[in-house]
């Protein structure tokens, strides 16, 4: 199954909830770092790294002896990526999605593709834990086609945690899809509920069964336990506020390997979310 | 007119708290807010709307049934797996328009749709823009565009000379709209591993789109060794560290009130330490030629 670890806010606890999890199951695991503009997960597993590979996007090369400037290409594309001047069109790969229109279009055939590395994808693994995580190049705008190469990482005969990036646009969509079930870390502050109930609608609308895990609790008030009752949603576990858990992360020391009983807890939450999930 | 963008690189570091207590000690700025996706800023500020408008940001692709002669050459075309036996799945869609072109029946159309909101207020320190991505959407980073535009337009009305953009977490698409062309970019970090990695990519980015940085060490208590370990770094690659705030459960008791740490607790080391961070920064942007 497909576990998501996601969460609208960002630094709420997602990726040592991920951690947490993969490091806790007794059976086969496969952790994914989806937030490939940050990814964090290799940072608290130190992984050995067995394989990197280049990940390119295809992006129109036009062959300006065959190109009549007809404009065709440019009233298209959806994006604003090319830009008819009076000697040639122009190209802005940073606005570029990728879809080929423009090659399919052209009357001329003066559009070709060529590859253009946007990062890299890297699989290694920690312990019994397999890690595959995804590291957008800096500068590189989109983050959504390089996530679709890290997903294609997942080996569904093991158990697949996703740590996903925060946000709820495109990026987060594109590494939920096909979960089986949502994990929503989220701590018990103002901010914390206003971008989970933005995250639970993302959720929702993909049609993903889900729970919240309540992170840092203690600070804050109790408006986000209000709100998961009202709407049903099963509060799967809580961490307390602890100085000793942030500064074990601080040091990119998983609290589960240190502090007891946690990795029982973190195998009664996989149970139950088994429970949980239809799949 | 002076442009300072807030960002992280890894999220959850107190961008929003600082920028809203930074707002607080401007006095009379446009704020905006850039994590379109997931803005927390109006709980701190508490904006009213003067004017809101749609966000069409993309299309979307929508089949005639009675139209469709079940060819599947969409479905061999589309890049993003959208169309699964002829049946168009509006969230994987991107609107490239693909499938509209190749469809030799002429049964799919494009159709705009609206993507968010975006608004322009009043706040108690001057002006707000704002926006709200619907959950799930694309082109966060065109409706960042439209906030910063928003920003700007309302400065030049009102003759304010100051925007301070509060950014969102990453360094990808919407992150690079929030500090496109501005004067400043200050990094806000914590001292952990993670942090400091995610400080690292941003500033690289910062300096890939020539943006001057700054760094704000928050929280820099919970570990001295790692908070050293950024000055070292930043003096290596001579970037100043304009503030250094310490943890203390204040700043979360202001968030549960609504308010920015300097209304709430004036007096406190927090608010202290934030005042000398912010005067780092408008000295650090005098000190940027003006372009």
């Amino acid at each position: 199954m497909i576990i998501s670890v996601a969460s609208g806010k960002g630094g709420t606890g997602k990726t040592t909830v991920a951690v947490a999890l993969a490091l806790s199951a007794d059976e086969d695991v496969q952790l994914i770092d989806c937030d490939v503009e940050e990814p964090n997960v290799h940072i608290l597993l130190r992984p050995k790294i067995d394989e990197e590979r280049p990940v390119y996007s295809l992006v129109p090369a036009i062959l300006e002896d065959r190109c009549n400037l007809c404009g065709k290409c440019v009233d298209l594309c959806q994006y604003n990526a090319l830009f008819l001047s009076p000697e040639k069109v122009l190209f802005y790969p940073e606005l570029c999605h990728s879809c080929g229109l423009c090659a399919i279009a052209c009357p001329e055939e003066a559009i070709t593709e060529e590859k253009r590395q946007i990062g890299v994808v890297r699989r290694g693994s920690a312990q019994k834990v397999d890690v595959v995580y995804g590291e957008l190049n800096v500068g590189e705008p989109m983050a959504a086609p390089l996530i679709r190469e890290v997903k294609k990482e997942v080996d569904r005969e093991k158990t697949v945690i996703v740590d996903a990036p925060p946000g709820a646009s495109c990026p987060v969509v594109e590494s939920v899809y096909g979960s089986d079930f949502a994990l929503l870390v989220t701590e018990p502050t103002p901010f914390g509920l206003h971008d989970l109930k933005i995250a639970v609608e993302v959720l929702r609308t993909l049609k993903i069964p889900l729970g919240v895990v309540v992170n840092r609790a203690g600070i804050g008030d109790g408006k986000v336990y209000e709100y998961c009752g009202e709407e049903g949603i099963p509060i799967m576990l809580e961490i307390p506020f602890s100085k000793e858990i942030a500064e074990l992360y601080s040091r990119g020391v998983p609290f589960v390997t240190r502090m007891e009983g946690w990795r029982e807890k973190f195998r009664n939450l996989l149970e139950k979310i088994r429970r949980c999930s239809p799949a | 007119m002076r442009q300072i963008t807030i960002l992280s690189g890894k999220g959850g570091t107190g961008k929003t708290t600082l920028t809203a207590s930074f707002a607080a000690l401007a006095k009379r700025l446009v704020v905006a807010d850039c994590d379109v996706d997931a803005p927390d800023l109006h709980m701190l500020l508490k904006p009213t709307v003067m004017r809101k408008q749609e966000f069409r940001g993309s299309k979307v692709a929508v089949m005639d049934r009675s139209k469709c002669i079940k060819c599947g050459i969409c479905e061999e075309r589309c890049r993003f797996n959208a169309i699964n036996e002829l049946e168009i799945d509006p969230i994987l869609c991107e609107g490239c328009g693909v499938c509209a072109y190749v469809c030799p029946a002429e049964a799919i159309t494009l159709n705009e749709k609206v993507c968010g909101y975006a608004y322009v207020s009043t706040i108690r320190y001057g002006f707000m823009s704002h926006a709200r991505l619907n959950p799930g959407e694309e082109n966060s980073g065109k409706l960042v565009t439209l906030v910063r535009h928003n920003a700007r337009q309302i400065a030049q009305k009102e003759k304010v000379e100051l925007i301070l953009n509060d950014g969102p977490p990453g360094i990808g698409c919407p992150v690079i709209a929030s500090v496109t062309g501005v004067d400043l970019g200050v990094v806000v970090v914590e001292p952990t591993l993670s942090g400091i990695h995610d400080m690292e990519r941003a500033l690289k980015m910062l300096n890939h789109f020539q943006i001057n940085p700054l760094v704000c060490i928050n929280k820099y208590d919970l570990n001295m060794e790692n908070t050293k370990k950024i000055e070292e770094f930043c003096m290596d690659n001579g970037i100043e560290v304009a503030g250094r705030i310490s943890f203390d459960p204040i700043v979360t008791e202001a968030m549960v009130m609504g308010k920015t740490v300097l209304e709430y607790s004036p007096n406190s080391a927090v608010s202290r330490e934030i005042r000398e961070g912010w005067s780092r920064i408008l000295n650090a942007l005098g000190s940027v030629d003006h372009v």
